[in-house]
């Protein structure tokens, strides 16, 4: 390590000022990523440990560790923060944030300064939505259903819906600006289909995140608007209707969904395709995909409100909508198999990860069919199957190939390479204990336990203790990243500009990069994923002695 | 895919390229037509948002409405045409001056832009007081059903007030006209900030040439907030046609 012979450039993004106002003013998208990344991982902590909470409370059928009030106030804080402070985030903020000006080949995104009022406003909605767990907690559940959020619960409702609206412009900001640096700022000769299948992936969630987060962005204000003065659009005594808040908050949050996964369908087809060394399989499909999950993502918003009273009809035609959505899905998981088919497949952590998400997602995308189908959701409505549904896609889905995307591209973010056997290692315990967490979950739910509940009947109880001991191994999964991550900035091998040997532009600049990101802007002449037989050879030979052959 | 060579010396992309020289661009654009062309896109996106919030209100009205034809109905009987009509023509004209001021910067004429934003300024403000005046009317006439006020409670315009039967349909009618049009007059505040903004840029010269996009965005800004007014000013004056436009008097 610290090998002398290293030709590190002279000068990169995080040595070319230290002082905090160099990060607090910045304008480069890799600061702000940085930053995002500290304060996602902030709030994700804070989202665990009140999950730590729950799980703890559900070891035993009492109600024995908190009240229910307290509870209640639980499992919305762990909502709340996973899913508008951390989810939703997560990949667009921080791998995003940092990649797709480097993957198109520019020296910024179009909007360097919106992008940092994007990260300010994310802090003020996140010291908001601390402020109100602090002042007292919120017990509506993360979903803010009126008339409960608007008339008759008396806690900090507003401060914590005035949290989630601020983070909604923060969202709308990032989305906006992913847009048009795609569209605009693409390298000479980078066409759209040369792009990596990461951008396409970025583009259909900037879609959804500038189209739908307005609406429950209006929606919420609604609400905040009958707390404050009494307009009771959603009031039936002020000839309103509740079901319409469901409406107007699932057109945006299940599109939300979306916005969660297709960033990590991102970051899978790029791992999947530089340890398979292959283009990935249906290289037009899996990106034509995306936008086919984007565009029928904004039409079955009416499958959450199977039973809240809406039409037949409309649940039937909600119902169909929602089957669709599995084709498009289905593509992406068969094209990735079918790239690792005959592959020269490589088990780096990046790639455990990936593979780790293939399955799960598999998992958790079959069983939302389940969910979808009219009359099994009457019986399996508001139950632990739903719960451990949507953690198999946002945590088994999302949060894997989060970890997995981070381990890929920590080398170009930081220079410094990650400890290869602890990253495989809490790869595996986060794999076994995300399916002891949430596999009997689905048993749970399917045997009739309500979901929001912390007193249960006693036939259920070694089923949640299997799923809180998951839980702990789980935690201690998530510890390990955090901690050998940290350790390797002081400690980890220097990285090569292309560690993996991957394709793609951000691998061409050094890591760190520079500030303006490439010394000459590059042009592009060649289709994405063009992996040579040369490139192989020369990824063994750059994994041997580190430094000395940084090729010229 | 063509590499550049890495381990060349990091060079300012300002030296190579020569940005240095041109004030107007922005140093992570390649060049003017990339900077101009960006700016308007992200300002039609923004504007995508915006018809996506007022969406939600939009999509609440034909639910509401749908609900409580008659009420929506006699709602709209208690508005003041006259007034509405009035706003909607102060509100087109403050368009053609925007339209005005934005031709203004892209031919340099300082003059010009300055009297034309400050025409839409006085437009709109002018659109503002009105609209002022018209809630005040509502508040007398009872017509609040929020904020703790008796609602639908007899008043010297409406003696027999709004019966009973039919307080819930109003009260949904009155709470999206409150809701709509205050959100639409908050835009217009913030718009009419925007021009005192842009009248402050242009005594300092910095509105022509290349940075006349920023008038162009301001514009479109403008035109967008006039165009929700289109649709507003229908949707609650003219729910049902009045009875002068039938030739009786009848309501």
């Amino acid at each position: 390590m610290n090998s002398p012979t290293i030709t590190e450039p002279r000068r990169n993004y995080l040595n070319a000022a230290y002082s905090v106002r160099s990060w607090l003013l910045t304008v480069d998208h890799k600061r702000i990523a940085l930053l995002y990344l500290l304060s996602i991982t902030f709030f994700f902590l804070i989202g665990g440990l009140a999950a730590a909470f729950v799980r703890v409370e559900l070891m035993t059928p009492q109600g024995d560790l908190v009240e229910s009030e307290t509870y209640n106030k639980l499992f919305t804080l762990h909502g709340v923060m996973m899913i508008f402070f951390f989810l939703i985030p997560a990949i667009p903020a921080t791998l995003g944030n940092f990649l797709v000006p480097l993957m198109v080949g520019a020296r910024d995104l179009a909007f360097p300064k919106l992008n940092l009022l994007s990260w300010y406003l994310f802090m003020a909605a996140g010291t908001l939505g601390l402020y109100a767990t602090f002042a007292g907690g919120v017990d509506t559940g993360w979903t803010f259903y009126t008339p409960y959020s608007s008339t008759y619960s008396n806690t900090y409702v507003m401060a914590t819906a005035l949290g989630a609206f601020v983070a909604g412009f923060s969202s709308i900001l990032t989305g906006l600006n992913f847009i048009v640096t795609i569209h605009k700022m693409r390298a000479p000769g980078l066409t759209w289909f040369r792009l990596p299948l990461f951008i396409w992936s970025i583009y259909a969630a900037s879609l959804i995140m500038v189209l739908a987060t307005p609406v429950v962005a209006v929606a919420i204000l609604c609400v905040g608007m009958e707390r404050l003065l009494g307009i009771g659009l959603f009031d039936p005594a002020k000839g309103g209707d509740p079901i319409l808040f469901q409406h107007l908050f699932w057109f945006y949050s299940h599109p939300a969904v979306y916005i969660m996964i297709l960033p990590a369908f991102a970051v899978i087809n790029e791992l999947i395709a530089c340890f398979s060394r292959r283009r990935p399989f249906g290289y037009a499909f899996i990106g034509f995909s995306s936008f086919a999950i984007a565009i029928v993502g904004f039409l079955v918003w009416g499958h959450h409100m199977f039973v809240s009273g809406q039409s037949v009809y409309a649940g039937m035609v909600f119902s169909a909508l929602s089957f669709l959505v599995a084709i498009p899905s289905s593509i992406k998981v068969f094209n990735w198999t079918a790239t690792l088919y005959k592959a020269s497949v490589s088990w780096q952590t990046p790639m455990l990860y990936a593979l780790g998400f293939i399955g799960l997602f598999t998992i958790g995308g079959l069983t939302g069919l389940f969910l979808a189908t009219l009359a099994v959701d009457v019986h399996v409505h508001d139950t632990y199957f739903v719960v451990a549904h949507f953690h198999y896609i946002m945590v088994g889905g999302t949060v894997m190939a989060y970890l997995g995307g981070i381990h890929f591209w920590w080398p170009k973010m930081t220079g410094r390479m990650y400890p290869e056997g602890w990253a495989k290692l809490s790869a595996i315990l986060i794999f076994v204990g995300f399916n002891l967490t949430f596999f009997p979950q689905f048993l749970l739910g399917y045997w009739g336990m309500p979901r929001r509940y912390h007193i249960y009947p006693e036939e259920f109880q070694v089923l949640n203790v299997m799923s809180t001991a998951g839980a702990s191994i789980l935690g201690i999964g998530y510890l390990f990243p955090i901690t050998y991550l940290i350790w390797s900035l002081r400690y980890g091998k220097k990285a090569p500009p292309n560690p993996f040997g991957h394709t793609g532009l951000e691998w061409t600049t050094p890591s760190p990069p520079p500030t303006e990101n490439f010394t000459r802007v590059p042009i592009v002449t060649e289709e994405a994923y063009n992996f040579l037989p040369e490139d192989t050879a020369r990824k063994v030979e750059e994994e041997t002695p580190v430094g000395s052959t940084i090729h010229s | 895919m063509a590499p550049p060579s890495i381990a060349d010396p990091v060079v300012l992309p300002t030296d190579e390229h020569g940005h240095g020289h041109n004030p107007e661009l922005a140093h992570h654009f390649e060049d003017l037509t990339q900077q101009r062309e960006s700016l308007e896109l992200g300002m039609w996106l923004f504007l995508v948002t915006e018809v996506m919030f007022f969406g939600g209100l939009f999509l609440a009205y034909l639910v509401y409405r749908h609900w409580y034809p008659a009420q929506f109905a006699e709602g709209s009987h208690h508005m003041d045409l006259t007034l509405g009509t009035i706003n909607t023509a102060v509100l087109l004209t403050s368009s053609l001056t925007m339209a005005l001021a934005v031709h203004a910067a892209t031919v340099r004429n300082k003059k010009m832009l300055i009297n034309m934003l400050v025409a839409t300024i006085v437009f709109g403000a002018t659109f503002l007081v009105v609209k002022a005046f018209e809630y005040h009317d509502k508040y007398v006439d009872n017509h609040i059903p929020f904020a703790g006020l008796p609602f639908g409670e007899p008043s010297a315009k409406y003696p027999d007030g709004i019966p009973e039967v039919d307080r819930p349909g109003a009260a949904a009618f009155y709470n999206l006209y409150f809701l709509m049009t205050g959100l639409h007059a908050f835009h217009m505040v913030i718009g009419i900030v925007l021009m005192l903004v842009l009248i402050y840029l242009a005594t300092k010269d910095r509105l022509f040439g290349e940075s006349s996009v920023i008038v162009y965005n301001s514009g479109l800004y403008w035109h967008f907030v006039d165009l929700v007014w289109v649709y507003l000013f229908p949707f609650f004056y003219l729910a049902v046609a009045h009875g002068w436009l039938k030739g009786g008097g009848g309501h």
